[in-house]
């Protein structure tokens, strides 16, 4: 087996080193006779390497949506991605490490790591960043567990309009904490609404969780939120499913997020069927600093004072401080932000700008005309890359669509039941005017 | 990676950056620019991230990545992470292009392939493990840890009680704690035996009616297999708990043990240790969950199962589910990885993989037993963990070996856990090393023993020849300086 680089003579050396007669006796004399399983394992023979590469060709080839046009998001994006990721992240030395538990023969992934934190904190305004974690859903549920650290209250409320994921991962993580998670009714607008706010808002509750663009597509304006909060111990933490919007929206410490968490799948990472994408987690204040969940780079010198990094507030951690760490957070996604920093190093803050402002643009020009064929939108607020219309049966338009290789959206009652009309439709840079026109005819077509 | 330290110091990117430059290219805009947001909606100022041309990131990461020591450049023996050679065809058939632009909400008819895969994946995991169902959406170990918790409590709950306390022994991995904790239980930690493995009369003492589970790494972090777990998992299923397998260092029983004989309920393996998947600097990982059939009910969604006419489909709608433990599929392409890894070895290969590294981690205990001490003798498997003892007198420290041998152009062990060995030094050489390669670590650290006789500051000082000299980690902590910030 070309994985294995001993031969029979350098077996026989070892075993006669180590002093027993095979390979066998060293399982014999380590496991007990009744722990054993003596049947061979039932799994297919070993393929070679050409026989491998046609196994999964075939199975590439049963993807059939290679032949269609998707206009699907939902925190899951297809953008643009330079060339320069591909090559520079797919190197052996940023795919073959381990965590870098030796920073001496480890800067390179150290300081990767510590490039990103400046730059995706500098995209959400806030002052520090962690290192990752898994994704948005479970960066989002991390941040709740947070804020329950630092308010000691059990309430949180989340906008209905938040990720369903997202939602759905918070309610597992925080369960078990008898932590009660509120939802806030969306408006006619599609943005959080006040009356539900007012409502469900008051002393009790540890964190207003609020997702901009939102699964809706709308932008949030949440400063009112800010403000109705004022100076008591209740956090803001602020949601993006959608990293690009950072690039032109107006940033979540703006707004008065205390804690920015999201998904940065869109920094330079493929849609791969939802997986890995980027948990990124950022916060404004010192005093969040040493409750953060997950891994952390930090600066520092060496014994000649030369400038380096390492991984660091470790105490924090789950090898040191056990059950009561921050997270259980050991390895994250450190591959995935090294092709966000190398993404983010090539776009620049323009090139940033100018995919997110394509993609509103686009999006904006696929909604109006949908409208000019009287397929209206379901909300009023303004949007950036997707936006949900209503149809007399979204689930059987989209179904309509496949017949013309168009995936055209997300039927929203595969979330919330009742919107049996509503279809989430996402437009990226890397849909053309082409391919937006076709939609809109066939959408108009299939509704009719 | 490069040798000449005094080459290899390489700025943050923002200092290359220069206003106009830039390194993307993307088609014009083909429909009109939107300007319909007001000022108040946009982004208040730029961000900071440099301005710079293709060309100076490619420099830039090129460079960045001669800083790291690398799997692909060497031997990287770290104890309980399995860093085996990780093939190059896995990375290969992980981007091909119709997996990874595929969407997770595209219609099921339209990634069958994608679905086909994971079952298979979790299939093969069921044949190795005995345990009839999995699920591959955790994304990491850790996170397998809390799915298996979860998983536990959901069942317990289900009983009437989900009690309150999860047992754990000081030879477990360091997760397992934290894990239990974000389930919502109680740790209660249980010493393993003077010989190195926990006996059933330990777990026995510690049983009651609030005992959730047991969560056991096996073989544990010493190399030891638990050669009572079967007792114990009898004692576990008597008193209504369950017995949770951390099992990370699966490596050292493929064809060998499978975890249902012996009573395991529910167990996670790391796709990016002993299924060869890569660890990127720390990740993306898949912590597959597998299970006995009372725990299939409760699985996170989506679960994917027969639809009939040789077609797979999605399953959200289930009641009893624990819910969902992160979005979409988990790390879908780690998931292609090691699937192309178990169908290169075959039930065959796979077996052999695992006398491989037993092998291997037997010749390396035989090679340095004379000169590092050995605090525990039982048999072990996949990994060997030496202690501080034979050094410690000469004014040397476990991390002044490991800098030492940075110097030899070997990663090192690793280092002060187990917690229960004094200064540990934890070898896990994997089936991916020669012999020669055996030898001449070996080698290298019967000579760094003598230094530590002959010329400890040699030690102190290490290393002398990385990149970078020893750090200052209290610094590190102290000014917290997670960010660039411009002057």
């Amino acid at each position: 087996m070309r994985y294995f680089p001993q031969n029979s003579e350098d077996i026989r050396q070892m075993l006669e080193t180590i002093g027993v007669s095979s390979v066998e006796e060293l399982f014999h004399r380590a496991i007990p006779d009744s722990n054993r399983c003596c049947e061979p394992l039932k799994l297919a023979p070993a393929l070679s390497e050409p026989e491998i590469a046609r196994y999964f060709q075939e199975r590439e080839r049963e993807n059939l949506c290679s032949g269609y046009t998707l206009f699907l998001g939902g925190g899951c994006y297809n953008h643009y991605v330079p060339e320069a990721v591909n090559a520079l992240s797919s190197k052996a030395e940023f795919v073959t490490p381990y965590t870098p538990y030796q920073p001496e023969i480890s800067q390179g992934t150290l300081q990767a790591i510590f490039e990103y934190q400046t730059m995706v904190s500098s995209l959400t305004g806030m002052e520090y960043s962690n290192a990752s974690l898994y994704d948005g859903a479970t960066a989002a549920a991390e941040g709740i567990l947070m804020a329950w650290r630092m308010t000691k209250k059990t309430r949180f409320l989340v906008a209905r309009s938040v990720h369903p994921e997202y939602l759905a991962t918070i309610r597992t993580y925080v369960r078990n904490f008898g932590l009660v998670v509120e939802l806030i009714d969306t408006d006619e607008f599609g943005m959080v609404c006040p009356l539900s706010f007012e409502k469900l808002y008051d002393e009790s509750v540890g964190a207003v969780m609020v997702q901009s663009p939102n699964f809706f597509g709308v932008i949030e304006e949440y400063g009112w939120i800010k403000e109705k909060i004022g100076e008591s111990k209740c956090l803001l933490i602020s949601v993006t499913a959608e990293a690009l919007s950072l690039g032109y929206l107006k940033s979540p410490a703006a707004w008065g997020a205390d804690i920015a968490v999201g998904e940065a799948q869109s920094f330079g990472l493929y849609p791969s069927f939802g997986g890995p994408g980027l948990g990124f987690f950022t916060t404004s204040n010192k005093k969040f600093l040493w409750e953060m969940p997950g891994r952390v780079v930090g600066e520092t010198v060496d014994t000649e004072g030369k400038t380096g990094y390492v991984l660091t507030l470790s105490t924090r951690e789950q090898h040191i401080r056990r059950e009561r760490a921050t997270s259980n957070i050991c390895s994250n996604q450190a591959w995935c932000l090294t092709r966000a920093s190398i993404f983010l190093s090539l776009m620049g803050p323009e090139g940033l700008r100018e995919a997110a402002l394509q993609n509103h643009s686009k999006a904006v020009y696929a909604q109006k005309e949908m409208e000019k064929r009287g397929i209206p939108s379901r909300y009023k607020g303004p949007i950036f890359n997707e936006f949900v219309v209503l149809l007399k049966d979204a689930r059987k338009v989209q179904e309509r669509l496949l017949e013309k290789k168009i995936v055209a959206g997300i039927p929203l009652c595969w979330f919330f039941p009742e919107e049996t009309q509503s279809l989430l439709i996402t437009v990226t840079e890397t849909n053309t005017k082409e391919e937006i026109d076709r939609l809109v005819k066939e959408l108009e077509a299939a509704n009719g | 990676m490069a040798e000449n330290r005094d080459k290899i110091v390489e700025p943050l990117i923002f200092s290359r950056s220069g206003s106009g430059k830039v390194g993307y290219s993307l088609p014009p805009l083909d429909v009109p620019e939107a300007a319909n947001l007001s000022p108040e909606q946009l982004r208040e100022k730029a961000p900071l991230l440099p301005e710079v041309s293709e060309v100076e990131v490619v420099r830039h990461y090129t460079k960045l990545s001669h800083l790291n020591y690398s799997l692909d450049e060497g031997f990287y023996p770290l104890g309980s992470c399995t860093m085996k050679y990780n093939p190059k065809i896995n990375e290969k058939v992980a981007s091909l292009s119709g997996m990874l632009l595929s969407h997770p909400y595209a219609p099921y008819g339209l990634v069958q392939g994608n679905l086909k895969i994971i079952k298979a994946l979790e299939e093969a995991l069921s044949v190795l493990t005995g345990l009839p169902y999995f699920t591959l959406i955790p994304s990491a170990g850790a996170h397998g840890e809390l799915t298996g918790m979860l998983l536990i409590r959901k069942r317990l709950e289900k009983n009437g009680n989900p009690r309150k306390i999860v047992l754990i022994p000081d030879s477990a991995h360091g997760t397992n704690p934290a894990s239990s904790h974000f389930a919502g239980y109680d740790v209660k930690q249980i010493p393993s035996g003077p010989e190195g493995y926990l006996s059933a009369a330990t777990v026995k003492e510690n049983l009651d009616g609030d005992v959730a589970a047991l969560m056991m790494t096996n073989p544990n972090t010493l190399g030891i297999y638990e050669k009572e777990i079967k007792e114990i998992a009898e004692l576990l299923h008597k008193n209504g708990s369950y017995l949770y397998m951390d099992g990370a260092n699966f490596n050292a029983l493929m064809g060998y043990v499978q975890p249902e004989s012996i009573g395991v309920d529910v167990l996670h393996l790391n796709l990016h240790k002993t299924f060869s998947t890569p660890h990127g600097g720390g990740g993306p990982g898949c912590g597959a969950v597998g299970v006995r059939k009372e725990f299939e009910p409760f699985l996170p969604i989506p679960v994917i199962r027969e639809g009939g006419e040789g077609t797979l489909r999605v399953l959200f709608d289930r009641q009893d589910s624990i819910g969902k433990v992160r979005s979409f599929f988990g790390n879908f392409s780690v998931i292609v990885k090691g699937l192309a890894y178990v169908l290169s070895l075959g039930g065959e290969g796979l077996k052999t993989a695992t006398e491989r590294a037993v092998l291997n981690a037997n010749y390396l205990r035989s090679l340095l037993q004379e000169t590092y001490h050995l605090p525990y003798k039982l048999p072990t498997l996949h990994e060997v963990v030496f202690s501080e003892e034979s050094f410690k007198d000469f004014g040397i420290k476990t991390s002044d070996v490991a800098k030492r041998l940075l110097d030899y152009g070997f990663h090192p062990p690793t280092v002060y856990f187990p917690l229960i060995v004094h200064g540990a030094l934890m070898m896990e050489p994997t089936e991916s090393e020669s012999k020669e390669t055996l030898d001449e670590f070996a080698q290298t650290m019967k000579i760094i023993h003598k230094e530590a006789e002959t010329e400890p500051e040699l030690l102190k000082t290490a290393p002398h020849i990385a990149p970078i000299r020893r750090l200052d980690e209290a610094l590190a902590a102290k000014q917290a300086r997670l960010v660039y910030k411009p002057e």
